[in-house]
């Protein structure tokens, strides 16, 4: 006595090409079996979740379900996508409530510990197979990482804070215009819900977009470690692609960015394909101060997703500094940021139109800042 | 590994569930909790898919572990509809009828995400242009609608939540 099994789709190369074979009854697992005999590496290419259909009515948990003769069997296999993307199946979980309780965590695990802040980046490297941690250390139940306060001397901003939450402060985003618009370019709604400056940073992406923009507002990193707290500038803070300056048990805890001199503004522009959920193909910030002449008193630019790391460009200030703004300076600034890149082919974009990109970007980003720091609406 | 056991406000109500650590809301949301309205479409924060409100916020089911929300109040699809009605209607959300009213959905895969989406946005911005529509829900992907309908079927969701008087208005 036989039944009809319909073999799946992804299955058919491996069954000969057959779409439809007769089957000894018995039970799913027999099946299964016969199936794996027939056609070796049935078992496995199936998997282990998978639903059946006897006859059109439809079983989730299927192994031992009988199959009379007669009937007719279609394996439902998970989908792509709905397949197993379980993050690493050993990592422990964390969740202090303190700086020293999370150092001490990170010491203690080493190399096999790894901060968890919105995971936006971390949880897709775990799922993809990038790196498997052994413990996260959930740091978004600390209070000083969440803190965001403008003082008269400084902004401080807790290096779990997201996007979301960046946004919604009107008078950051009157001070640091540039700042708050590169966090809020990052991914989708979703996204924006949990990506953290922090996280932004310590990925240590060279396309990250918030970097440049902390670069230009002279941000410095205060990191917390097993032997006390230390401070980084954070144009120090990256040191190639995925690689930052941070050691074994050290966390990022706050960045620090000085409130700017009057007539100050800064702005942040990238290059992508698409206006949303890309990633910047060159990205550019700049901070300028203007003199009561309407004269560039002070620049700062910095440069993205052209070098392993962002880059401050001092030599594009220096063309800038004591100029007019006027389309010499700007060329002149644009030409310091292309000697400065060294960007690689990717499939994003050649090399070539990233270093002439560059230069584009630099000189729009300085004028939004020049009219910004004008006091001049947009 | 031993499993934690996590409380959370889960569409309103207190409720315990055990997780490995590494496991994420969305498969605990689907696989433990049976609360198949939240849909897995990529696993890597790009379709929203699972998109769900935690404490507030929009966020990607599939990229927040499950551990995670303990203590926390996470909203999904299945809280987003009212009560069935004694006449066995099943009282949708605004958001939901304008969806169906204006054909915005085909297969379905993407539009519990979309509607968590939306619900997080109107309930910040009651009257949204079209533009923040589109650039809010620029993190839902959707393969079959060219999503013109879903941001007609927003708009007017929108004018509808807004023209309701308070005693009506969904909870
Ligand atoms: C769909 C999608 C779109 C995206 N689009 C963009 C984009 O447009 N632009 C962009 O720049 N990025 C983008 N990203 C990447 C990501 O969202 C950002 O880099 C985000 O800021 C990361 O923050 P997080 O809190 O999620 O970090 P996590 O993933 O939690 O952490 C990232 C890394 O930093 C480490 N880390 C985090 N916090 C600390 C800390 N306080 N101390 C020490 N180490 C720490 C973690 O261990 C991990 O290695 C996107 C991601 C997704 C999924
Ligand atoms: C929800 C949904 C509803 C749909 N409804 C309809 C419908 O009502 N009517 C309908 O006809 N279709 C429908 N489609 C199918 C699809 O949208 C159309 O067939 C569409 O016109 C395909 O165009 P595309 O550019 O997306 O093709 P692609 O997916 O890019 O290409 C389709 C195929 O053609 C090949 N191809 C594309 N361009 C070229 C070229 N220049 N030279 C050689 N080969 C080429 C591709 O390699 C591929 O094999 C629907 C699809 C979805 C998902
Ligand atoms: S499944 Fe979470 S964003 Fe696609
Ligand atoms: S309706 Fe099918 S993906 Fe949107």
């Amino acid at each position: 006595m036989t039944c009809l099994v319909e073999i799946p789709t992804a299955l058919r190369a491996l069954c000969e090409g057959e779409l439809q074979v007769q089957v000894p009854v018995g039970n799913v697992r027999s099946i299964v079996r016969a199936l794996d005999e027939r056609f070796p590496g049935f078992r496995e290419q199936l998997g282990q979740s998978f639903a059946v259909a006897i006859d059109g009515e439809l079983i989730h948990d299927p192994w031992l379900e009988p199959v009379p003769a007669g009937t007719e069997l279609h394996f439902l296999p998970v989908i792509a996508g709905g397949q197993e993307t379980q993050v690493s199946v050993n990592a422990a979980y964390a969740a202090p409530e303190d700086v020293e309780a999370a150092v001490a965590l990170l010491a203690e695990a080493g190399s096999q510990g790894r901060v968890l802040a919105g995971g936006t980046d971390l949880i897709v490297q775990m799922r993809t197979g990038q790196c498997s941690p052994q413990l996260l250390v959930d740091v978004k139940r600390i209070p000083a990482l969440g803190v965001c306060e403008l003082g008269t001397e400084v902004l401080r901003l807790g290096a779990a804070l997201s996007s979301a939450v960046l946004r919604e402060q009107p008078e950051v985003r009157r001070v640091f215009p540039g700042l708050v618009e590169a966090a809020e370019l990052i991914g989708s709604e979703q996204v924006q819900g949990r990506a953290s400056l922090g996280g932004n940073l310590c990925n240590g992406s060279p396309a990250a977009d918030t970097v440049p923009a902390l670069i230009v507002a002279d941000a410095t990193c205060i990191v917390a470690g097993p032997t006390g707290m230390r401070e980084v500038p954070v144009a120090a803070f990256c040191t190639g692609p995925g690689e930052t300056v941070l050691g074994t048990g050290e966390l990022l805890v706050e960045l620090r960015v000085p409130r700017p001199p009057a007539r100050t503004s800064d702005a942040y522009l990238r290059f992508t394909p698409r206006s949303e959920m890309d990633i910047a193909v060159a990205g550019a910030a700049a901070r300028l101060e203007l003199g009561d002449d309407g004269r560039c008193r002070g620049a700062r630019v910095a440069i993205g997703a052209v070098a392993p790391t962002a880059l401050l460009v001092p030599e594009a200030a220096e063309a800038l500094v004591g100029s007019d703004l006027g389309e010499d300076a700007l060329e002149a600034a644009a030409a310091a940021v292309r000697a400065a890149s060294r960007p690689i082919d990717d499939v994003r974009a050649p090399a070539a139109f990233r270093t002439h990109l560059v230069g584009v970007l630099s000189k729009r980003v300085v004028r939004i800042a020049a009219s910004r720091a004008a006091g001049e609406p947009g | 590994m031993t499993r934690m056991h996590i409380t959370t406000c889960l569409n309103g109500e207190e409720i315990d569930f055990l997780c490995e650590p590494h496991q994420s809301l969305l498969h605990v949301l689907r696989d433990e909790l049976k609360l198949t309205g939240t849909k897995e479409g990529c696993g890597t924060g790009d379709c929203g898919a699972c998109s769900v409100i935690l404490d507030g916020r929009l966020v990607n089911s599939c990229l927040t572990l499950a551990a995670e929300v303990q203590g926390r109040s996470v909203e999904t699809v299945e809280g987003v509809a009212g009560p069935v009605s004694q006449a066995g209607t099943v009282g949708l959300h605004p958001i939901q009828q304008k969806l169906l009213e204006h054909a915005a959905l085909q297969c379905g895969v993407c539009t519990p995400g979309i509607v968590m989406a939306v619900k997080a946005l109107l309930d910040r911005e009651p009257d949204p242009s079209e533009r923040e529509v589109r650039y809010w829900l620029a993190g839902n992907l959707c393969r079959c609608t060219g999503y013109d309908k879903i941001v007609r079927a927003v708009l007017d969701a929108a004018a509808e939540l807004r023209n309701l008087p308070e005693e009506r208005q969904p909870a």
